[in-house]
């Protein structure tokens, strides 16, 4: 058998090594630099860029949908482990090493070289201004400050408790800001302070200072592979493959690598194909496929990245459809049967509505465990979010359907079957459509949060955009989701104006 | 043998007791009118001879069945009934409305019945027919629904304030049209109103209904003559007849 064709058939029978990343810059980076050097070893490479949360991305390596994810030890031990913070990087790789491979027979390759560590960042008017050189100085002066902090900063216990605690940091307000937007509300004044990291490409593009950690209060994290147990116990080449990174990526390196994928804008393709040469990693001939990069405007960008475009919105239109259907086959029965059966009805609908109020990251990550990741759990999110406007319109539209004509008809001798067909169902049909239409347009915004579970769509090159701080990738997916959302609304439209009954 | 007949029926809506044993015969082509207050009782009677309202205790006779023992849907389409308020269907037009007993039934002469039908109450099938409810005028709207109840031939026509809410001018035009529509077809009418002035105007024999009892029944003329309580003295005061 020659070499080639061992690869052939290797690459035919293998399962592709999934490899996922967390939202943001250099989660993508190192995602996209463990796959292209497993695709340098001969695997096949699945990539699931983006997946929501650390949650989410934790609970498909624990159910084994993803292989592997770039992961930081203090997470590990915080979020995961729900641990105290150790204030030491090495200590911290040791508990957390032992406890995942004990727990979940999860692996913790070794580090990959680099610590991160959070880090407070201020413009440097503002240190100026209050003469801020250390966390010290801010805890002095934070009662004249506005602090803009990532939730997840706001509740983890080495994150704004610490601070109070330690250097009393108690600003005028808090504002809970999402990673995306903390630096645009910084540089613009909205805030005085952000939380941020060490290695963040974006404290150097809006010319951040960042304040010394004088009391050692944030301990340093390193970042690792975090690898399911499939990849080590079957796949341990690919394991091998991966740990050649391990230790290789210093903190100024990964700086540089966030900076040019943050502020410069380049392709996390490249930018990873080339950390990789340039450190041996892979030879330099290994060739990546990008994309051209398009200048000018967003109308240019869109027509470079047309098939991408149609294969997410036919992703999009799939989602949508299919949980739509599922919805409208569900809700509208259940709306009939709520309308017989008054008692309990406002209960049932009540309880359609609390579903709408459990936020999406939330719901997704509650499903991890039972459904996975992928195409499954943002069917199953998108059918629970749809049901309300529909089981709503569809149980007052029938309870309220002209009562006079209904008993009428009742009177003469229509049975339960001939009214539901006859008289109530049309006469409610343009206030379920009314319905179905909310339900329809809600539909398709919430499924740009699919791409959170692996699941593509529109939601894609949004993700991807926020992590990266490109607004026009962010655009390539609104844009189309925006005119998706019109366009359903108006063809539901007509359907609407073709149900209603003339009178 | 009475067209309708109740006997000893008694009826509770938790506790008002709606019916108190009341025992009634109408005959057949008669047209007896159920008179009293709100609450007397008179509609609960009315809905027992087509099933709405099922009894507690007594008889109730259809034509000679125990509607308690017949398909109460096929009983419905055998009785004619009207509402006050018409009931049309909104996105039916007249034609299908009046037809719908017809078309239930699963005769296919419906639109010729609506015709017909339409003629008894005074309106043409080519006028109106084609028309929706919103089209109508509240009299038209009420000819309409009395002529959806006789489209079938029912042998009985219940009816529950059918002019009541009516102006006064059209009121009277429909209990004219009706009082015509009466020679032209043979039905047993039951008609419910809190209006003496019609009672007297319409029925055969009038039923006085005091807190679910029957306090007199009798023609109008025997009623006005001899009244047999101080209440049906009382009412014949106020309506000044």
């Amino acid at each position: 058998m020659t070499p080639a064709l061992a690869v052939v058939l290797v690459l035919a029978v293998q399962k592709p090594v999934v490899v996922a990343s967390k939202p943001f810059a250099e989660s993508y980076v190192l995602a996209e630099a463990f796959a292209q050097v497993l695709e340098d070893a001969g695997f096949v490479v699945d990539r699931r860029p983006g997946l929501g949360a650390t949650e989410i991305a934790f609970g498909a390596l624990r159910a084994g949908d993803i292989d592997v994810y770039p992961e930081y030890t203090g997470t590990g031990l915080l979020a995961i482990l729900h641990e105290d913070a150790i204030p030491d990087a090495r200590a911290t790789y040791r508990r957390v090493a032992s406890e995942f491979a004990r727990r979940w027979d999860v692996h913790w390759l070794a580090p990959l070289g680099f610590e991160n560590t959070y880090a407070m960042a201020v413009r440097p008017q503002t240190a100026e201004r209050y003469g801020l050189r250390s966390l010290s100085d801010l805890g002095r002066a934070s009662p004249q400050l506005v602090a803009g902090l990532t939730p997840d900063f706001i509740g983890r216990p080495d994150g704004l408790p610490a601070l109070e605690r330690t250097y009393g940091f108690r600003p005028r307000a808090v504002r809970s800001l999402l990673p995306s937007v903390k630096y645009a509300a910084v540089a613009a004044g909205a805030v005085d302070v952000i939380d941020g990291y060490s290695t963040d490409g974006l404290i150097a593009r809006h010319g951040l200072a960042v304040l010394e950690d004088d009391l050692g209060l944030f301990p340093p994290y390193e970042a690792a592979a975090l690898v399911s147990a499939r990849l080590v116990h079957e796949l341990p080449a690919a394991a091998l493959a991966l740990s050649r990174l391990s230790g290789r990526l210093d903190v100024r390196t990964m700086r540089s690598l966030n900076r040019r994928v943050e502020v410069d804008g380049e392709d996390v393709r490249v930018v990873a194909r080339d950390a990789l040469r340039e450190l041996g990693i892979v030879a330099s001939s290994a060739r990546v496929e990008t994309a051209p990069r398009a200048g000018g405007g967003i109308a240019a960008y869109l027509w470079t990245h047309r098939a991408d475009t149609a294969r997410q919105l036919g992703r999009h239109l799939l989602l949508v459809a299919i949980s739509m259907a599922c919805a409208l086959l569900f809700a509208i029965p259940l709306g009939l049967a709520l309308e017989r059966w008054r008692a309990g009805a406002e209960s049932a609908v009540r309880v359609t509505g609390i579903l709408q109020t459990i936020p999406s990251i939330a719901l997704l990550a509650f499903m991890i465990p039972l459904l996975g990741i992928g195409i499954l759990p943002a069917l199953v999110a998108l059918f629970l979010y749809s049901l309300y406007p529909i089981v709503r319109s569809t149980y007052s539209g029938v309870r309220d359907a002209a009562p006079d004509a209904v008993a009428a008809a009742h009177a003469l001798g229509m049975t339960g079957g001939q009214l539901l067909r006859h008289v109530r169902l049309p006469l409610a049909a343009p206030v379920i459509m009314a319905g179905v239409r909310t339900a329809a347009v809600i539909n398709v915004g919430t499924a740009t949060l699919a791409a959170f579970v692996g699941a593509g769509g529109l939601g894609e090159p949004i993700v991807a955009g926020l992590a990266l701080s490109d607004a026009r990738m962010i655009l390539a997916g609104a844009l189309p989701a925006a005119a998706l959302a019109i366009v359903v609304d108006l063809a539901l439209g007509a359907v609407e104006r073709a149900v209603r009954p003339a009178r | 043998m009475s067209a309708l007949r109740a006997e000893g029926v008694t009826r509770r809506f938790g506790d008002v007791v709606a019916l108190d044993g009341v025992t009634l015969q109408v005959e057949p082509e008669e047209c007896v009118a159920l008179v009293g207050e709100s609450g007397s009782g008179k509609t609960t009677l009315l809905g027992c001879f087509n099933r709405l309202t099922v009894p507690e205790s007594g008889r109730i006779t259809v034509l000679g069945d125990d509607v308690a023992a017949v398909d109460p849907v096929r009983l419905r389409r055998r009785v004619g009934y009207v509402p006050q308020d018409g009931g049309l269907l909104p996105h039916w037009t007249v034609e299908r409305n009046v037809a719908l007993v017809p078309w239930l039934l699963g005769r296919s002469d419906g639109p010729k019945r609506a015709a017909e039908a339409l003629d008894l109450v005074g309106l043409s099938a080519a006028t109106f027919g084609a028309r929706y409810p919103s089209a109508l005028s509240g009299g038209q709207r009420q000819r309409v629904a009395i002529a959806r109840a006789v489209a079938a031939h029912p042998g009985v026509l219940l009816m529950d304030e059918p002019f009541g809410a009516l102006d006064a001018i059209t009121r009277f035009e429909l209990q004219r049209a009706f009082a015509e529509l009466r020679r032209r077809i043979r039905a047993t009418v039951v008609l419910v109103t809190h209006d003496l002035r019609e009672a007297f105007l319409l029925a055969d024999r009038v039923a006085v209904f005091r807190a679910g009892r029957i306090e007199q029944l009798s023609t109008p003329e025997l009623l006005q003559r001899e009244p047999a309580t101080p209440y049906v003295r009382r009412l014949l005061e106020t309506a000044g007849v």
